[in-house]
């Protein structure tokens, strides 16, 4: 059973996916999807376990020898991913039943289709992580990506059908450009193991078609991940799709697409490939700075909460763009720390609207006047979320936002270091506007705002709390990076 | 591509050209998909410039496992000059990705009718704009 848990990882929620489309609605399917996202949580942290213990680990599928078949890779930021993944997935699933029931555009006989969805959502991204296999990588993209639009179609506003069309033509575009790219690869090497593509590559790096294939990866995903100026998609997907997709698209899907990224720059081209010989870095640092001003900036003025987080992202991506693009062991371990972090955070924080919405009937910020008094619990888990969004101190935001002014001040980039404190405090900013608006503004005479229920309020104060958690015992979120980005650089520990 | 590296300073650059057809379609292909969709503003010819695009990389799969003159791959008694099926195989799932999009994307065009009355890209624009005011 130990043995074939990096194939159950993958099989077990794909499995479940159909089993829930043909279970009646009510309790039964939510329990059914939720005890799939907790086993598959749990074999996440298993895996983590074992690959701490014992180092990566190695799955054939079907026993078909590398090369030829398809291999599973588990080293420590696969695993790491995982349990992000796995783990934002089960919270969220715990979440969502409440949501479900009330608050999408669904009727009720077809509301197992939305935990099919979700189950086929996380198994592409445990599947995207897990895989060693670069053509693996764009099915399970498309996997995740197609369940995704649909999630996201489900919002109650009408614009979430054109929010996911639109991602649907942007997503589609992406992943096309990837199988260019896996395609040009395999021209020059006849492989497409993600090892024996790494061995191979080497021989023939100084060719167009390498180089072709290196960009075509790049701005595809790029375009996944939502890199400034490739984000369109993502303010309008976020912003309409119910609150539950929203937090477990916005803790994981682009989450993802930064490791896909990691994972071709570092383990298939090579840090020496890819920042001496293409000087990516050079593209990819002043996109991240530029992106992460300009959305920060733009979050500041929007009236919709939930469209401000979704700019936040986007900056927040930059943060990790921003990490990778400095390529030393300081910097990839802010950029991967950051994904853990910002999946607590950003859950978090989604979450808690998702339970304001829920009682007010709306993310908007004219609405929320007063729901500090009335939502005492639920503000209080939007504000921690807030505080670790911003990098105070004594939260996971923190962590992060140390280890990249570390690493750019080892590179003597000051002004870098410098940008990065000055966009923290536009997240002050966009922050505080819901915070006062929600604690001084009076409560309008509508009354009838009570707390959110518990079912909702649990899942989103254990992410609440896990901000603060980690934001003292930073072994797994920065020790298991750290880790990761050694691995990566090919560094010892 | 890869066979072009491969008769790098061999032969005269037209058969290079030609020999290169194959390509050629893929790369014209890919640009004429790519436009639509941008250029586009009604959604389901948005939709159709999106197939051409992923059908474009249909043949940048097949050319390159296609050898002229090559078999199927089943070897009998002496060795053989065989197409390789692999890439082949691949873009099999890569057509099926294509068609699920493509329905989903259609589905969704059907919901934007119901919702919006309409399929133009401005005219959704500006009744979303209104709602906005």
């Amino acid at each position: 059973m130990i043995a074939h848990l990096p194939a159950l990882q993958v099989v077990i929620p794909l499995i479940s996916a159909p089993l829930c489309a043909l279970l009646p609605a009510g309790r039964a399917v939510w329990l059914a999807a939720m005890t799939a996202s907790w086993l598959a949580f749990l074999m996440a942290a298993l895996l983590l376990n074992q690959v701490l213990a014992h180092g990566p680990i190695s799955y054939l599928m079907g026993s078909w020898p590398v090369p030829w078949g398809i291999e599973y890779r588990v080293d420590a930021l696969n695993a790491y991913m995982l349990l992000i993944v796995a783990g934002i997935g089960a919270i969220v699933m715990t979440f969502g039943r409440v949501i479900v029931e009330n608050r999408i555009r669904l009727p009720e006989n077809k509301q197992p289709w939305f935990y099919t969805a979700y189950l086929l959502c996380l198994t592409g991204l445990l599947g995207i992580t897990i895989t060693g296999d670069a053509f693996n990588v764009f099915v399970f993209l498309e996997i995740s990506s197609l369940s995704s639009y649909v999630l996201i179609s489900i919002g109650r506003d009408r614009r979430a059908l054109t929010a996911a069309y639109q991602y649907l033509i942007m997503g589609t575009i992406g992943a096309t450009f990837i199988l260019i790219g896996i395609g040009l690869l395999y021209v020059m090497t006849g492989t497409l193991n993600m090892g024996d593509l790494a061995a191979r590559i080497p021989a023939v790096a100084d060719t167009r078609t390498v180089r072709a294939a290196f960009a075509f990866l790049t701005i595809g995903v790029s375009l996944k991940l939502a890199l400034f100026p490739l984000h369109l998609w993502l303010p309008n997907a976020y912003a309409y799709a119910p609150s539950v997709v929203t937090a477990f698209l916005a803790a994981t899907a682009t989450k993802v697409a930064v490791y896909v990224l990691l994972r071709f720059f570092f383990t298939i081209f090579g840090a020496k490939f890819s920042f001496e010989i293409m000087q990516l870095d050079k593209v990819l640092l002043p996109l991240a700075l530029v992106g992460i001003f300009s959305a920060s900036v733009v979050a500041i003025f929007q009236t919709n909460v939930k469209r401000m987080l979704a700019y936040s992202s986007v900056a927040q991506i930059g943060y990790m763009i921003l990490g990778i693009s400095l390529a030393s062991v300081a910097g990839l371990t802010a950029g991967i720390s950051h994904l853990f972090n910002h999946a607590l955070m950003k859950g978090a924080l989604f979450m808690a609207l998702g339970c304001i919405s829920f009682r007010v009937g709306a993310a908007r910020l004219d609405r929320m006047a007063g729901v500090g008094r009335a939502m005492p619990w639920t503000m209080g888990a939007f504000v921690i979320g807030g505080l670790s969004l911003v990098g105070v101190p004594l939260t996971a935001g923190f962590v992060s936002k140390w280890y990249l002014i570390v690493g750019a001040l080892e590179k003597g980039w000051w002004p870098v270091a410098v940008l990065v404190l000055v966009t923290s405090l536009l997240a002050v900013i966009y922050i505080w506007r819901v915070v006062e608006v929600a604690y001084f503004k009076p409560a309008p005479e509508r009354g009838g705002v009570r707390e959110a229920p518990l079912a909702l309020l649990v899942p989103t104060w254990a992410l609440a709390l896990a901000n603060l958690y980690f934001g003292l015992d930073t072994s797994l979120n920065a020790g298991v990076a750290r880790l990761a980005a050694q691995g990566l650089l090919g560094v010892g520990p | 591509m890869a066979s072009g590296e491969r008769v790098a300073g061999g032969g005269p650059k037209q058969v290079q050209i030609l020999g290169h057809y194959n390509y050629w379609v893929f790369i014209l292909l890919m640009m004429c998909g790519f436009y639509v969709v941008i250029s586009s503003g009604n959604l389901v010819k948005k939709l159709v410039g999106l197939n051409i695009f992923q059908t474009s990389v249909f043949i940048l799969y097949i050319s390159m496992g296609k050898i002229i003159g090559g078999t199927a791959p089943i070897v009998i008694h002496q060795p053989v000059v065989y197409s390789n099926p692999l890439p082949h195989v691949l873009i099999l799932t890569a057509i099926v990705v294509g068609i699920a999009t493509t329905s989903l994307g259609l589905a969704l065009v059907v919901r934007i009718h119901e919702a919006y009355g309409t399929i133009e890209e401005s005219e959704i624009h500006a009744q979303n704009e209104e709602e906005a005011l």
